[in-house]
């Protein structure tokens, strides 16, 4: 009998989680539609000036031609590749600093005051410098993308690293662990969730970096076509390149959220 | 010569403010085989003093030596076992028992089988392969002891290992820490503020007292009292008595540090 009861009581709280979750992806598309359903009214009924603003079923018609000449793919691709590769290498490079920093206490007390320095200035002011010394090509864009995430990531797993419980460290200690063995057993796993964390961060950090790269190279990619839309005065096409952009960066979080899921475990 | 030489240690502590002498004058033998408790008030330097036993630590002057062997470093005849358990929780029950073999790099398939073997003697065979979120806390200190028996430690330094679990669990690891070590032919060294605990589980308790911490006397526990369980021991008359004895000389110590 009593167990009848609790079953059921459980079955009861399990379609209410069930109940909210519908609720709540209801409204998520119900915003979704809405929005767009919007736009195009007001587009279409002049509410709002379509030249700047455009709306939606322009916008898809200038993607289905720009996709049909085949010029939609190599700009969506070249940036693509730009951020990804800025907001790994960004990432890899500011957890390679933090170890370095880690290693020599002395060395972290020197350079405090310059990472602070370097982190509150905008990292986008040294774009005409880099793509100057650089050259105008995707290797100036990736090291904007790199520069705007490095410093902040130092810092965050550096911080992370300074963090780890001492007796974890201790453990190793009492098994006559040496400094590269701590690191590797201890400090390096159990700042992994940081490690990961400003890996979200950098996705959006990447993504201006190398927008702004785009727009001061003027070559390729979906910053060049906001830049070039910009300057002919089409904002159907500016538009176009900030939805894409919203949409590759959703899934590059996801992604960055699939990959937490499969690190860490416990 | 003893296994275990403890000569005049003294410790001092610096900061920018002040200077503390933790201990001063330390000497005592250990036997091979021994279970020492070191019981005293909180900051008495039982800890620092532990520490400088284990290597991690090098003491302002003194020496400590195993075997006749001067202690600098952390050595692996040595365990140590800390006040929790301080599994890695990104490694699995088994992975954190090895830990000790791989970082000495004595990880062969011959010790590998010596640390399940530990493992199922405590009966925690069947979750070698869980994360330590999903152990409870006396089996997790379970497991920090097998990491610790793995090395084949001849001496065991215990600080306060059983002080963060409820007082039933306590009971029973208090009972299988003390036959495991019995059965393996350990030394042993346990840091504590629990006089029970100390009367229950050693062959010898040194009593110390505070700010510097100094060796205030040394209290023999009776051969009736050494050969059963901690359990059992707590029940016995003999018990009691030491209880008493040791309990007056703390509070007289306590008195006199307050005046």
């Amino acid at each position: 009998m009593k167990t009848k009861a609790v079953n059921e009581s459980h079955a009861n709280f399990l379609a209410q989680i069930k109940k909210e979750k519908r609720l709540m992806r209801f409204w998520q598309i119900m915003i979704f539609i809405l929005f767009f359903a919007l736009w195009e009214l007001a587009g279409r009924l002049n509410w709002i000036d379509p030249l700047l603003f455009s709306f939606p079923s322009k916008i898809w018609n200038l993607m289905l031609d720009k996709l049909a000449d085949g010029s939609l793919l190599i700009h969506v691709s070249v940036t693509l590749i730009e951020t990804i590769l800025g907001f790994i290498l960004g990432t890899l490079l500011g957890t390679i600093l933090a170890t370095i920093l880690w290693w020599s206490r002395l060395l972290s007390k020197i350079l405090d005051p310059y990472l602070v320095v370097l982190n509150s200035m905008p990292k986008v002011a040294l774009g005409p410098i880099i793509i100057v010394a650089l050259g105008p090509s995707y290797g100036s864009i990736i090291a904007m993308g790199i520069t705007i995430s490095v410093i902040i990531t130092t810092i965050v797993v550096y911080t992370a690293f300074r963090e780890v419980e001492p007796n974890y460290i201790k453990v190793v200690k009492t098994f006559g662990g040496n400094k590269q063995q701590t690191f590797k057993e201890v400090v390096l796993p159990a700042s992994f969730p940081t490690i990961i964390s400003t890996l979200k961060v950098n996705v959006g950090l990447s993504w201006v970096g190398v927008i702004v790269g785009e727009f001061l190279v003027s070559k390729q990619g979906l910053g060049y076509m906001i830049i070039y839309g910009f300057q002919v005065f089409n904002f159907t096409l500016v538009l176009l390149s900030l939805v894409i952009i919203a949409v590759l960066s959703a899934v590059m979080y996801n992604a960055v959220e699939w990959l937490e899921r499969k690190l860490i475990k416990h | 010569m003893a296994f275990l030489e403890i000569d005049q240690i003294s410790h001092d502590y610096f900061t920018k403010e002040t200077a503390t002498n933790a201990i001063k004058g330390v000497s005592l033998n250990i036997d091979e085989g021994e279970f020492i408790s070191f019981l005293g008030p909180s900051g008495c330097g039982k800890t620092t003093l532990l520490s400088i036993i284990a290597g991690l630590l090098a003491p302002t002057t003194g020496k400590v030596a195993l075997k006749g062997k001067k202690i600098t470093e952390p050595d692996t005849q040595i365990g140590y076992m800390l006040q929790q358990d301080y599994l890695f929780p990104w490694k699995t029950i088994e992975e954190n028992t090895l830990l000790g073999l791989r970082l000495t790099k004595q990880l062969n398939s011959d010790n590998k089988e010596y640390t399940l073997a530990l493992l199922d003697q405590m009966g925690l065979l069947d979750v070698k392969d869980s994360y330590p979120s999903q152990l409870s806390g006396g089996m997790r200190q379970r497991v920090a002891l097998v990491r610790t028996l793995a090395t084949k430690p001849e001496l065991l330094l215990l600080d306060e290992p059983f002080s963060a679990l409820d007082y039933q669990t306590k009971l029973k690891l208090e009972d299988l820490v003390f036959e495991t070590l019995k059965n393996h032919k350990k030394t042993a060294l346990l840091v504590t503020h629990d006089i029970g605990e100390a009367i229950a589980m050693s062959d010898r308790i040194v009593l110390f007292s505070t700010r510097p911490g100094k060796i205030q006397r040394v209290f023999d526990v009776s051969e009736s009292l050494r050969s059963i369980k901690p359990f059992q021991a707590r029940n016995d008359s003999d018990f009691s008595i030491l209880f008493q004895t040791i309990w007056k000389e703390l509070n007289e110590l306590e008195n006199k540090s307050s005046q």
